[in-house]
């Protein structure tokens, strides 16, 4: 049961990854993934500090404004700095993260966290934190709730949004002459990878979740021009990337999340000289 | 010699743009009357583009406005149309030539509600009238340049918008593409649409428009295109370009050197 467990929050991680990283990838925003994830570190550690995990709602949607904060900085330093977009993204993330390393450092006495977990997080763990009733009905994790909700969270996002989105990608300046507010797009997108960040931190750590975030949509972006079988594809590469890292691990006896993330990129790798190879 | 008209469709009045505190359209001040098929003309960098977008809202004025239909432009933003630039986009977006058409309809419809059959059928005529029809199912990377452009037309057409504004429609693009481009432009100014289009080539400029904006920073002149494109507002627009290429001509004329070679 524990396997099931931990196989179905790592395909939940990779879900929510694939689904937005697809369109950070339409719209060459990658590593500003990349960056949310690295500088929601610092609105963690204030998040634990308050209570042990970020169960409470309130504490995970605080953590996430720090990515929010992130892109915001992002896109000030390149628009009235007129620093170029990879650096602004350098300079941001890398201050954010470095805050939030010093945070762990300074209160570790007070809180369960160390920078391993803060890196690679806790996934193995996972089936031990469960939600249980008054009635002793045991709900399964956590974590699977939290992630669950936020996967249909933004599944719904996508069906409200979708022509919204595909379109402010594709085309902004067409958008903006429609009268579409193209900033709203922009912040929406950034704070549902923040949230997401936040929420799989637990279990996958900041960093795996750019793996995440960028392996399963590069994948279905080789195989696929068009957009919603791109987003289906990504997925299933997602799922695929967490059930076989778990067996993965196992047969290892390594790091679960090192290898579902491993997984991703041997799963891009085998895209791209299938694609080679039907090419020629 | 800018000529203003009674009633008019396009009223830009006093505008300012900068970028950077640098102004790249300088006090420009013009009207445009109903149904005209105007050209914008002027030097790389003169703000050409700069001025389309601006009577688009797409960037900040420093001063002045544009009113369009005698109207301030949110009133009537679903009787406007835009075609960018072809380079503006990335066309490896994953998407076929029929979405891109449908993403026509999106103004008119808004974001959230259903693309009913009727949309498809306005996107399919817009396709049709482009000659890209029998492409609907193609995907967009897969395209020829001058293909890109008259799918980007015909995502215009879907609007059924009275007044467009192009940006470089023909640049880049193959005689046919451009044939097709001319013929759908005269199609709807018969139909007593307003178009506007970002051009560069000055040869073709007086055969194609009826009306003239000669631009560069500053507004140089604006009318019918008999009375502008004229070689003294052509010299002003062009500065020391135009005059030093026309100096080498007949330089190269009176010592018999056959400039083509």
């Amino acid at each position: 049961m524990d396997a099931f467990w931990i196989i179905l929050t790592g395909a939940l991680v990779a879900l929510n990854g694939a689904l937005l990283g697809s369109f950070l990838l339409l719209r060459r925003m990658s590593l500003v993934g990349d960056a949310i994830s690295h500088a929601v570190l610092p609105g963690i550690v204030v998040a634990y500090l308050f209570t042990a995990s970020l169960t409470s709602p309130f504490l995970l949607l605080g953590a996430a404004l720090t990515g929010l904060a992130a892109t915001w900085i992002i896109e000030t330093l390149n628009q009235k700095a007129k620093l170029q977009h990879d650096a602004a993204i350098g300079l941001t993330f890398t201050l954010l993260f470095a805050i939030g390393v010093i945070l762990v450092a300074s209160y570790t006495g007070q809180i369960d966290l160390d920078m391993d977990c803060v890196l690679y997080g806790e996934i193995a763990y996972v089936p031990l934190d469960t939600i249980t009733l008054a009635s002793g009905l045991d709900l399964g994790p956590k974590q699977v709730w939290t992630l669950g909700s936020l996967f249909i969270g933004l599944l719904g996002l996508l069906l409200v949004g979708y022509r919204g989105l595909s379109l402010t990608t594709f085309d902004a300046g067409y958008a903006a002459a429609l009268g579409i507010n193209t900033s709203f797009w922009h912040y929406a997108l950034m704070a549902a990878v923040s949230l997401s960040t936040v929420a799989a931190f637990e279990s996958v750590g900041a960093i795996l979740v750019v793996a995440f975030l960028v392996g399963p949509a590069a994948t279905a972006f080789l195989l696929t021009r068009d957009l919603k079988w791109m987003l289906v594809i990504a997925s299933l590469a997602g799922i695929l990337s967490a059930i076989t890292g778990y067996y993965l691990a196992l047969w290892l006896d390594g790091s679960i999340s090192g290898a579902m993330a491993v997984m991703t990129g041997v799963i891009f790798a085998v895209a791209f000289v299938w694609q080679m190879w039907r090419g020629r | 010699m800018i000529q203003h008209v009674d009633n008019p469709i396009i009223e830009v009045h006093d505008l300012t743009v900068s970028y950077d505190k640098k102004p790249v359209l300088w006090n420009v001040d013009f009207t445009i009357p109903g149904g005209a098929l105007v050209g914008i003309i002027g030097p790389n960098g003169a703000g050409k583009s700069t001025l389309i977008k601006a009577i688009m809202g797409l960037l900040p004025l420093s001063s002045g406005y544009a009113h369009l239909f005698g109207e301030k432009l949110d009133n009537v933003r679903k009787r406007i149309s835009y075609v960018p630039q072809r380079e503006s986009v990335d066309w490896d977006f994953p998407a076929s030539v029929m979405d891109i058409a449908l993403m026509g309809r999106y103004g008119q419809r808004g974001l959230f509600k259903r693309i009913t059959a009727e949309d498809r059928s306005i996107a399919r005529q817009a396709l049709e009238q482009v000659h890209m029809l029998e492409f609907a199912n193609r995907q967009i990377g897969q395209l020829s340049g001058g293909q890109q452009q008259r799918v980007f037309l015909a995502r215009a057409l879907a609007q059924q918008a009275d007044l467009y504004f192009m940006d470089e429609p023909f640049a880049g693009v193959d005689a046919a593409t451009e044939g097709a481009i001319i013929e759908l432009l005269k199609e709807l100014k018969a139909q007593g649409k307003t178009i506007l289009v970002v051009h560069h080539d000055l040869q073709s400029a007086a055969e194609y428009f009826d009306w003239i904006l000669l631009l560069n920073t500053r507004l140089v002149a604006s009318g019918p295109t008999a009375e502008t494109l004229t070689p003294t507002l052509l010299q002003e627009t062009y500065g020391g370009k135009l005059s030093l290429l026309a100096q080498v001509g007949e330089i190269a004329s009176s010592k018999g050197v056959n400039i083509r070679e």
